[in-house]
């Protein structure tokens, strides 16, 4: 089969020759290699080649999306997404302007992770297993590992031609402890834009996450109810994202009357302490790169600045409807998916506040660290915390079972009242939306403190 | 495929090569208006080897480069996992009903009616809502081939209906929805439409509940999204091989309420869970997992059971393209007596949920939920009075299944996965604001 690049440049020829008011074309090439254990023993290897592509036309307000991974008879399958949006039009098309884009972006790392000897990334896999196991009382460990390396190029009738490489690490370990009939885990999440090192020399973390997970077994279940909560920046990261990040991402937004009511720029969502950004520009996160998926430059974006709604997250079309610019947030995870308004690198600001002066005034609070997940429905957020502590007079008290947080999202942005000085970006895990995950993000804060905090218990 | 089973044979003792071909036609509804009609083609080919006794693993979407596959799949045996199953020789199949070609030939045109009659339905109802429907058609293709002669290939067909409504009022947002799969072409609306606007009805009123414990009935779609990650989990040979899942050395013992019956069911017909085998080919059969509460079976794949020393249940599946895995097929409980207005009626003050946000967060493996409340409604005196907000039911599995005050006789399926019937639950931990 040809290369990407060949069938690519002729496609490009192509693309200006159909009846639609706007084509473009994504064509992928990539490597991954997995890694999981499941207990002492590794349970799977592999590796991955991929290539597919997918074309999508817009024609009056309709769109049409073909995706596939022959390459051949691509003329056919650019007159099916023709079609197909032909079928659906029903009104105007409406993109925001952006400068066609030609640009080759390399992927900017020292060493290929795909490529690198199984050996080696093995060898560091069974040191951290060794450490899950060397713990007292614990049952079993689970570790999933993988890389990859992907090439795209994105194509456009109106004249971009932009090709990008990444290379993306995600790692998640877990233990497992039990005594009894009683089960009780605790994970780690890491991740990095294609460096292996960012995953080495964690043996400390490992070692302690195993530590957590037996000293879980014989910890208490809060009562459920409303307490003050601070939330590490683990933690606070993924409330951010869950919790506001998806309210901004316009999609949700901008056919929605009564959201956009809610989302009005210039109100009023919180302390004027509260800064939140949504940055693809930052450089190395796995959230960042140079365009998206619909070849818009990467910007830096404000959300909320000195408490108060100040942008969104657009692709082109929500641009164009809402009138506002476009903030180059369109993403797909792979070529089997259109680009759809996503987070990049989602963060809130560091303020002046140690860690001292949030806890030290709390009689009866919570303090919830790390993470296993959260979701959202716009209003409501819920996610929970791997690590939870009782605060009793400003001081960090007895373990607790594994918290579960819920809220309404104008309400407990509003509840901020402390936000700490140490930034950190989580760069585990990754983000689900209408059916593409996992996406890869990062997201960080401060330690922030939060009054009236809905807790599930007991 | 042949040809890279020929290749693999020559560097391997066994091989097995697995080909999954798919074409998915999603015509999609955004902002109660047609949007989006998607054709998504994709095909991948899986080799699993066992080269000196070791497994090996490699796929692609690249059907002429068997060389590179093989290679791949070379390079991986030299970390796997030790070999102990053995590949299954030419073997017969049930008979499982599972693809129908009317799914094919439904026209887009049609697809299009189906979801603005839905949107229709639901806004002659309630005008301001705003609704994202679906309507999916699909058809998978399997083919396996193994070097002990094993061979296997079906076809599947798939047609899902859906729709979601979000209604705002203020800062105060309901979310209503509802969906229908089949292997047959779903043409009628009036099912799910029904089910969206009575959750529009009951949802009509606010009311509150107070933080303490309580009555609980969980209807089929609660009940798949709070109580049957962690079952699914804990019913996992993997999970019972390695020690943890709670339930791993209870086999035989009653740890449920004894009403409660399930099965693990992957040849019920025209269910798109359904398949005459699993993806290692080994036939599907229909696994008692509880009988009268009862723990009855764990599934299997081929590797899994070899090492507990047992026979695959036919539980082998390749999620994501990766290894198979044990998993089940279907979640089938068996309905009870009591109708749902019998159960609502019998409770004083309780809830009544239908979708718990988040609730699988926690430690599914120890059989922890804990949620918020996304759709439930408030049952005072036997009636429901309104929907509740701000409030998380949390709990544990093992606990609340073991007294089931009473199992529903209506069965409902809810995401090609789970076939149930609603939940009675005497007492469950509710916490709100």
């Amino acid at each position: 089969m040809p290369h990407i690049e060949v069938v690519g440049h002729q496609l490009a020829e192509a693309l200006r020759r159909y009846s639609a008011d706007y084509i473009e074309a994504h064509l992928e090439e990539s490597q991954s290699s997995h890694i999981t254990y499941r207990g002492r023993e590794l349970e799977s290897i592999g590796r991955t080649t991929v290539i597919g592509g997918n074309v999508r036309a817009l024609v009056r307000g309709g769109w049409g999306f073909v995706s596939f991974n022959n390459l051949d008879e691509l003329p056919g399958k650019v007159e099916l997404a023709v079609k197909q949006a032909g079928l659906v039009s029903n009104g105007e098309s409406e993109l925001a302007a952006v400068e066609p884009v030609v640009d080759t972006v390399p992927a900017k790392i020292d060493k290929n992770p795909v490529a690198m000897p199984l050996t080696e990334k093995k060898q560091l896999l069974d040191e951290y297993n060794d450490i899950i196991w060397h713990t007292p009382k614990l049952q079993t460990s689970i570790i999933g590992y993988s890389d990859s390396h992907k090439k795209t190029i994105f194509l456009s009738s109106s004249g971009s031609y932009i090709e990008q490489e990444r290379a993306d690490i995600n790692l998640r370990l877990t233990a497992v402890a039990t005594e009894g009939n009683e089960v009780q885990q605790t994970g780690l999440s890491i991740g990095s834009r294609g460096d292996f090192k960012a995953i080495t020399n964690r043996h400390q973390q490992v070692e302690q996450m195993s530590r957590h997970a037996v000293e879980l077994l014989s910890a208490p279940q809060v009562k459920g109810g409303e307490y003050t909560v601070v939330l590490d920046p683990v933690l606070a990261g993924v409330f951010v994202h869950e919790a506001f990040g998806h309210l901004s991402e316009s999609d949700f937004v901008y056919e929605n009357d009564r959201l956009r009511q809610i989302m009005t720029l210039g109100k009023k969502f919180g302390s004027s302490e509260l800064n939140i950004v949504d940055s693809a520009a930052v450089a190395g996160l796995r959230g960042s790169y140079k365009y998206d998926d619909e070849g818009v430059p990467a910007t830096k974006s404000y959300l909320i600045r000195e408490g108060r709604l100040v942008g969104r997250l657009h692709s082109r079309e929500t641009a164009a409807k809402m009138k506002e610019k476009p903030t180059g947030n369109a993403r797909a995870i792979n070529y089997r998916y259109p680009p759809i308004v996503r987070m990049t690198n989602t963060y809130i600001e560091p303020r002046t506040a140690s860690f001292e002066d949030i806890i030290g005034d709390i009689k009866e609070g919570i303090y919830a660290k790390n993470w296993y997940g959260g979701t959202t429905s716009m209003e409501m957020f819920t996610f929970s915390a791997g690590e939870a502590y009782m605060i009793r007079n400003g001081k960090i008290a007895e373990m607790l079972r594994p918290v579960v947080l819920t809220g309404n999202v104008f309400a407990t942005l509003n509840n901020i009242d402390a936000i700490g000085n140490d930034l950190e970006m989580n760069q585990g895990g990754g983000c689900g939306k209408g059916g593409q995950a996992p996406l890869p993000v990062s997201n960080g804060s401060p330690h922030i403190r939060i009054r009236h905090c809905l807790i599930g218990g007991k | 495929m042949e040809n890279i089973l020929e290749q693999a044979k020559k560097v391997a003792e066994e091989a097995e090569v697995f080909m999954v071909s798919s074409e998915e036609t999603p015509v999609q509804f955004e902002a109660n208006r047609l949007k989006h009609i998607q054709n998504k083609r994709s095909s991948s080919v899986a080799l699993r080897i066992v080269r000196q006794g070791k497994i090996g693993y490699a796929t692609t979407t690249e059907m002429d480069d068997s060389q590179n596959l093989v290679n791949n799949a070379v390079e991986t045996a030299q970390f796997g996992m030790t070999a102990k199953f053995e590949l299954p020789s030419l073997t017969a199949y049930p008979r499982v009903e599972a693809y129908d070609p009317d799914v094919e030939s439904v026209s887009l045109e049609k697809m299009i009616e189906l979801g603005e009659k839905l949107i229709t339905t639901v806004r002659e109802h309630t005008p301001d809502i705003l609704c994202e429907a679906e309507a999916t058609k699909g058809v998978v293709s399997v083919r396996i081939i193994n070097s002990r002669g094993g061979q296997a290939n079906y076809r599947k067909s798939i047609f899902s209906l859906g729709i979601e409504g979000t209604l705002i009022r203020d800062t105060d947002m309901l979310f209503v929805g509802e969906s229908e799969s089949s292997c047959h072409p779903l043409l009628e609306t009036k099912a799910v439409a029904e089910a969206v606007l009575q959750q529009l009805e009951l949802a009509k009123n606010r009311a509150s509940a107070p933080s303490q414990s309580l009555p609980v009935v969980f209807t089929p779609n609660g009940a798949a999204s709070a109580l049957i990650l962690p079952l699914m989990a804990a019913f996992n040979g993997k999970t019972v091989l390695e020690g943890a899942s709670p339930i791993g050395n209870r086999l035989g013992q009653p740890v449920f309420d004894k009403k409660l019956w399930l099965w693990d069911d992957p040849t019920v017909a025209y269910r798109p869970g359904s398949r005459p085998c699993d993806d290692e080919g080994i036939p599907s059969q229909r696994t008692p997992l509880i009988k009268q509460g009862t723990v009855a079976n764990f599934l299997y794949d081929l590797q899994t059971a070899a090492r507990a020393h047992t026979q695959s249940t036919g539980n082998g599946s390749r999620n994501r393209g990766g290894l198979p895995s044990p998993s089940p097929s279907a979640f089938v409980i068996a309905p009870g007596k009591t109708s749902f207005d019998e159960m609502v009626n019998d409770i004083k003050e309780g809830l009544v949920i239908e979708q718990l946000m988040g609730a699988t967060q926690g430690n599914i493996l120890g059989g922890d939920f804990s949620g918020n409340v996304l759709l439930g409604y408030k049952v005072e005196s036997g009636k429901i009075v309104g929907r509740v907000k701000d409030t998380m039911v949390s709990g544990n599995i093992y606990q609340i299944l073991k007294q089931i005050t009473a199992i529903g006789s209506e069965t409902k399926w809810v995401g090609g996965f789970l076939n149930t019937p609603p939940l009675y639950c005497p007492s469950v931990a509710v916490a709100s604001k």
